[in-house]
C-alpha cells in the first residue's frame, strides 16, 4: 500500500532556524571576514554578499577517532600490478597508503569550511551597532514637518469641518431621546380619542379634554428643536510629526595636485560607505558631488571620482558652493543633511580661518552630520587646527578623522557613527 | 506463470509512459506495477508514503541527517550551508532521494528527476529499503520504526523548552558536548523498550524526580558508621567497564540537573536509532541496488517501460554503482553500492549456477533457492559478518582487491594479499574487520570513578593494532569534563600495560576558574 503526497508546497525554509544558530555561533568569525572584505573590495562592489571561510579546525565537532599510526590494514580495489608480499615504499606525506580517504576525512583536516553569506546579512554586519547620529532625535521630535491626518469626531471645531452625516445623527438621537415619552402619549391619546368617537360619540367633556390633550403634546414634541448646538459634530484632524525620509549626501574633495589617485581611491571608499549606510536609512537619497582645487565645481560622480586636475587648493570654495546648494536645493525641513569632506589637508593659509567660519556660521547649524576625514600619513596642517575649533562647537554633529590606508577606513567610519548612548 | 505470460504478452506493446516527464498519476502507476512485481519476490515492506518534494525541501531534509524532524542546532546549519554551496555551484547533485525507516516508511523523491529516475527511486527506496528495515534483525531489535516519529516530535519539544527556559546558549553547549560522545551513546546488548510520545513524556517527569534521588544517594558523604567502611570503599565503581558513556553520565553525573540529564537521553536515543545504519551500510545499499536492478529488468521484461527509459536506468546505475580504482583521483574508499550490489548478485549466482568454487566455498548455498537464500541473508547479518560470510573468491576478483598494511614502525608498505587463491581468505577478513565498527571507533569505556576522593572519572582506552587516539581526543574529554563536572582522566592501555594517560584539566592545574568548559551547575548538597 503506497501513498503518495505532493509536500512541494510546504515551507521550504525549515533550515533557516538552523543557519541562524550557525551565523549566531561564528558571528565573530564573520564580523572578521565582513570586515576584511570591506577594506578590500571595489567601490562598486557593494551590492553582493560575501563568501566567508571559518578554518575547519573552529568548526569541527570533536569526536573520538583513530588518529594516523599503528597497524592498519586497508583493502583497495583495482589492483594492476601488486603481487602477494610486496614491498612498496610509503607514499610521501606518510598516511596509510594511497588514496586512503577513510581514514583521513575523519579527522585531521584542516581545510577552511567556505559558505555565503547574503548581501542583506553582509551588510548588515557592517553596519552593525551603527546608528545615524541625531537619526533617532529627529525621528521622535519630529520638530519641523508635520502632517494633519483625521482622528475620528470631535464636539467642538470650525464650521468648515462640520461632519454633516454625524451632527444630524445626533440630532436624530436626541430628539427621539427628548420627545419618546411625549411620542407615545399622543399616541396613546390618539387611540383612545378614535376609540371614544367611535364608541361614546356623546361624550363631549371626555373628547375635548382628549383633544385639548393632544395639542399639548403637539405642543410639547414641537418644542424640541430640530437641530441644537449640542448636535453638531466636527471632523477632528490633529498633526501628526512627519519624520523626514529624504537625505542628502554633500561629498567634498580636493582634487588637487597634491590628492593622488590612491588618496581619492580612499577617499571614494568612506564615500561609498556612507552611501550604503544612509541607503538602509532613508527612503530618497540624493547625493551631490562637489569637487575643488581653487574653485569648486558641482560635477556627476564619474567626474568627481576620475577626472584630473591640477592646481593650488582652496576648501572654503567648495563649502561655499555646498552652502548655495543646500540653500537653493535642500531645505532643511525636509531634508536631512549629510556631509563628507576628503581631503589631504592640504589648504591655501589663509583659507583655513574661512572655512571655520562658514562652517560655524552657515553650515553646521542646518546639517545632521559633518563628517572630514584627512588622508595623510604627514603631520596635520592648518586646516586641522581650524576644524577642531569646530568640533567644539559642535561636538555632537561633527567628527573628523585622520586615515592613512584604506583599511583604516571602516574603524574610522564606525568610529564616526558610533551608536551614541545619549541622543 | 504461464497463465500470466499471455497476460505479459498482451501488454507488450503498452508501456507505461514514453515521455520522461511525471505526473502524479504515473508515479502511482509505476508504484503499482513495481508493488506487484515486488509482491511476486514476497518482499516484505512497511507501507509507503512517497512524499514528493523541491530541492530546496531536499537540502532542508539533508541538514537534518535524514530526520523528518529535529531539535534546532548549529551543526545543522553547517550541513545546510555546505550542501547549499556544493549544490548551487553545482559541484555536487542531490541524493535522488532520502528514505526514513518509519512506519509508515516516508521516502522523500524530488521533483527535478524525470519519471525514470522516480521510477528507480520507488524501486530503491519503497522496496529496496524499505524490505531492508523491516527486515534486518538490527533494525528489528534496535529500532522502532512506528515510534520514531513520536519520538522525534517529543524530543524537539523538549529541547525547545530547554531552549525557552534555560537560554539557548545553555542548551547548546550540552548539545555540543553530547554530539561529541554519541557515537559512545549506544547500547550493544540491552534492548531498548518502544514507547509513544505520550508515554515518553509521562515518564519523563517521573524519571526527573526519581533520578536526582538516587544521584544523590550515589555521592552520599555521611559516614554510614564505622567498622566496614574501609572495605566498602575499595570497590571499584562502576564494578564493570561502561561502554555506553553517555547512559552512564546520564545515570550518574553528579552535577546535572533532571533536563540536563534528560537532554543526554535524547541525543543517546537518537544515537541508537541511527546505530544500525551505520553497521548495514554495505548491506542495506547493496539490498536496495539489487532490488531496483531486479525490479526494473522485470518492468522492461513486461514491456512496461521503453528502450529509452531502460538506458537512461542502466545509465543511473552504473554510475552509482561505479567503484573508482584505488589510484584514481575520484577514489575515496570502497563504494558501499558496488560492494552491496556485486555480493547479493553473486550470492544469487551462486545459487542459481554455482560453478565447482562455489561448491567448495559455499556448500550450504550453491544450488539452494536463490530467494530464500538472499532474504536469509539480509536479515540476519550486518556488514562485518556478511563480509566474512558471503564475499566469493569471484567478487575478490572482480573487483580486484588487495590488502595493505601500513605499520609505522616499518620504513615500506606491504602488500598481504591480493585476489588469488592464497589472497581470498585474508582480504575477506580484513574487508570484514574494516566494516566492525568495534575496529574503526576507538574501543574507550569508562573505568571508574572516585567516589570518595576528588569525584574524577577515569577512561580506558584499549588500544587495537597501536592505533593512537586521534587529535580531537582532548576537545573530546573537555566536552566530558563539562558534563561530568570533575576531572576527567584517560588511559590508554595496551593489554594490560598503561603506555598512555591523559587529563583534563592537565595534572597540576584543577583551578576550577580555567577555561575549561562547565556548565552552570548547582552543586548539590554534600
Amino acid at each position: 500500500m503506497s501513498y503518495v503526497i505532493d509536500r512541494r508546497l510546504n515551507g521550504k525554509n525549515k533550515s533557516t532556524v538552523n543557519r541562524q544558530r550557525f551565523l549566531r555561533r561564528y558571528r565573530e568569525h564573520i564580523k572578521k571576514a565582513v570586515e576584511e572584505a570591506v577594506s578590500r573590495r571595489s567601490i562598486t562592489d557593494m551590492e553582493h554578499g560575501e563568501q566567508i571561510s571559518i578554518p575547519g579546525r573552529d568548526i569541527d565537532e570533536p569526536v573520538l577517532h583513530h588518529g594516523r599510526g599503528g597497524k592498519q590494514s586497508i583493502v583497495h580495489p583495482g589492483n594492476k600490478e601488486f603481487t602477494a608480499g610486496e614491498r612498496i615504499p610509503r607514499p610521501p606525506g606518510g598516511g596509510a597508503g594511497r588514496g586512503a580517504g577513510k581514514a583521513s576525512n575523519t579527522g585531521e583536516g584542516m581545510d577552511e569550511f567556505v559558505f555565503q553569506i547574503t548581501q542583506e546579512e553582509f551588510l548588515d554586519f557592517m553596519f552593525e551597532d551603527l546608528e545615524l547620529p541625531n537619526l533617532v532625535k529627529r525621528h521622535l521630535t519630529g520638530a519641523d514637518t508635520f502632517k494633519t491626518v483625521r482622528a475620528g469626531i470631535s464636539n467642538e471645531g470650525n464650521p468648515s469641518r462640520i461632519n454633516i452625516v454625524r451632527t444630524l445623527r445626533s440630532a436624530h438621537a436626541r430628539r427621539i431621546a427628548l420627545s419618546g415619552s411625549s411620542r407615545a402619549k399622543l399616541k396613546a391619546a390618539q387611540v383612545e380619542l378614535e376609540r371614544l368617537k367611535r364608541e361614546e360619540p356623546d361624550n363631549f367633556g371626555d373628547i375635548q379634554e382628549l383633544e385639548a390633550e393632544i395639542s399639548k403634546l403637539h405642543a410639547r414634541i414641537n418644542r424640541v428643536p430640530f437641530l441644537d448646538t449640542f448636535d453638531l459634530k466636527y471632523n477632528l484632524l490633529v498633526k501628526q510629526p512627519n519624520p523626514s525620509s529624504k537625505a542628502v549626501m554633500f561629498c567634498l574633495m580636493d582634487v588637487s595636485g597634491s590628492m593622488t589617485q590612491a588618496t581619492k581611491d580612499i577617499a571614494k571608499r568612506f564615500f561609498i560607505l556612507l552611501y550604503l549606510f544612509l541607503k538602509r536609512n532613508y527612503d530618497k537619497i540624493d547625493v551631490v558631488f562637489i569637487r575643488h582645487h581653487t574653485s569648486a565645481k558641482e560635477v556627476d560622480e564619474e567626474e568627481f571620482f576620475y577626472s584630473r586636475e591640477t592646481g593650488g587648493t582652496i576648501v572654503s570654495s567648495a563649502l561655499k558652493l555646498m552652502q548655495e546648494v543646500m540653500a537653493e536645493r535642500y531645505p532643511i525641513n525636509e531634508w536631512n543633511i549629510y556631509a563628507a569632506q576628503a581631503s589631504d589637508g592640504d589648504n591655501w593659509n589663509d583659507d583655513s580661518p574661512i572655512c571655520r567660519d562658514i562652517l560655524i556660521k552657515q553650515i553646521m547649524p542646518y546639517v545632521q552630520y559633518f563628517t572630514y576625514v584627512e588622508i595623510t600619513p604627514r603631520e596635520h596642517q592648518a586646516l586641522w587646527f581650524e576644524y577642531e575649533q569646530v568640533c567644539e562647537a559642535f561636538a555632537d554633529t561633527f567628527a573628523q578623522q585622520q586615515l592613512v590606508s584604506a583599511a583604516d577606513i571602516y574603524p574610522v567610519f564606525r568610529e564616526l557613527f558610533q551608536r551614541r548612548l545619549t541622543t | 506463470m504461464t497463465a500470466y505470460d499471455g497476460a505479459t504478452q498482451e501488454r507488450k506493446r503498452q508501456p507505461l509512459s514514453t515521455g520522461s516527464e511525471w505526473t502524479f498519476e504515473l508515479i502511482r502507476a509505476y508504484d503499482r506495477e513495481i508493488g506487484r512485481i515486488a509482491e511476486r519476490y514476497a518482499l516484505d515492506t512497511y507501507p509507503n508514503q512517497i512524499e514528493l518534494i523541491t530541492a530546496e525541501q531536499m537540502m532542508d531534509a539533508y541538514a537534518s541527517v535524514g530526520m523528518p524532524l529535529g531539535y534546532h542546532h548549529w551543526s545543522y546549519g553547517k550541513h545546510f550551508l555546505s550542501t547549499e554551496k556544493g549544490y548551487k555551484r553545482g559541484q555536487m547533485g542531490l541524493a535522488y532521494e532520502i528514505v526514513i525507516n518509519s512506519d509508515p516508511c516516508i521516502a522523500y523523491l524530488m521533483e527535478e528527476n524525470t519519471m525514470c529516475m522516480q521510477a528507480l527511486v520507488v524501486a530503491h527506496a519503497c522496496y529496496g529499503h524499505n524490505s531492508f528495515f523491516k527486515g534486518n534483525y538490527l533494525f528489528r531489535t534496535w529500532t522502532d520504526a512506528s515510534s520514531i516519529i513520536d519520538y522525534l516530535v517529543f524530543a524537539k519539544q523538549y529541547i525547545t523548552q530547554c531552549e525557552e527556559r534555560h537560554g539557548i546558549d545553555a542548551v547548546e553547549d550540552l548539545l555540543d558536548s553530547c554530539h561529541a560522545l554519541m557515537n559512545y551513546g549506544v547500547d550493544r546488548y540491552k534492548r531498548p523498550y518502544p514507547i509513544s510520545a505520550e508515554e515518553e513524556r509521562r515518564r519523563q517527569k517521573e524519571r526527573e524526580e526519581h533520578l536526582q534521588k538516587q544521584i544523590n544517594d550515589l555521592w552520599r558523604t555521611i559516614p554510614k558508621g564505622s567498622g566496614k567502611r574501609g572495605e566498602h570503599d575499595n570497590k571499584r565503581f562502576p564494578p564493570e567497564p561502561q561502554e555506553n558513556i553517555l547512559y552512564f553520565l546520564e545515570k550518574h553525573a553528579p552535577l546535572l540537573e533532571p533536563w540536563q540529564r534528560e537532554v543526554i537521553r535524547i541525543v543517546r536515543k537518537i544515537a541508537q536509532y541511527f546505530y544500525p545504519q551505520r553497521q548495514t551500510q554495505v548491506m542495506n545499499e547493496g539490498w536496495a541496488c539489487f532490488w531496483h536492478y531486479t525490479l526494473m529488468n522485470d518492468l522492461y521484461d513486461e514491456g512496461l517501460v521503453t528502450d529509452g527509459f531502460m538506458i537512461e536506468f542502466l545509465q543511473s546505475h552504473t554510475s552509482v554503482i561505479y567503484q573508482p580504482p584505488f589510484d584514481s583521483p575520484y577514489y575515496s574508499g570502497i563504494n558501499p553500492y558496488t560492494l552491496g550490489f556485486a555480493m547479493y548478485r553473486d550470492i544469487r549466482r551462486v545459487c542459481e549456477e554455482p560453478t565447482e568454487e562455489d561448491r567448495r566455498w559455499f556448500p550450504d548455498i550453491a544450488g539452494s533457492d536463490w530467494l530464500s537464500t538472499l532474504k536469509f541473508a539480509m536479515k540476519s547479518f550486518k556488514d562485518e559478518s556478511f563480509i566474512l560470510q558471503y564475499l566469493s573468491p569471484k567478487v575478490i576478483r572482480d573487483l580486484k582487491l588487495f590488502s595493505i598494511l601500513d605499520d609505522d614502525q616499518k620504513d615500506e608498505l606491504i602488500v598481504p594479499a591480493i585476489h588469488d587463491e592464497a589472497g581470498y581468505r585474508t582480504i575477506r577478513e580484513t574487508l570484514a574487520a574494516q566494516y566492525n565498527l568495534g575496529n574503526r571507533e576507538p574501543n574507550v569505556q569508562i573505568w571508574s570513578i572516585d567516589r570518595r576522593g576528588d569525584r574524577s572519572l577515569t577512561l580506558r582506552h584499549q588500544q587495537h593494532d597501536r592505533k593512537p587516539l586521534g587529535s580531537s581526543t582532548e576537545e573530546v574529554m573537555k566536552h566530558l569534563h563539562r558534563l561530568w563536572g570533575f576531572d576527567i582522566h584517560l588511559e590508554t592501555m595496551q593489554g594490560d600495560q598503561l603506555i598512555d594517560t591523559q587529563h583534563v584539566p592537565p595534572k597540576g592545574e584543577t583551578d576550577p576558574a580555567s577555561d575549561y568548559p562547565r556548565l552552570d551547575l548547582i552543586i548539590p548538597p554534600i
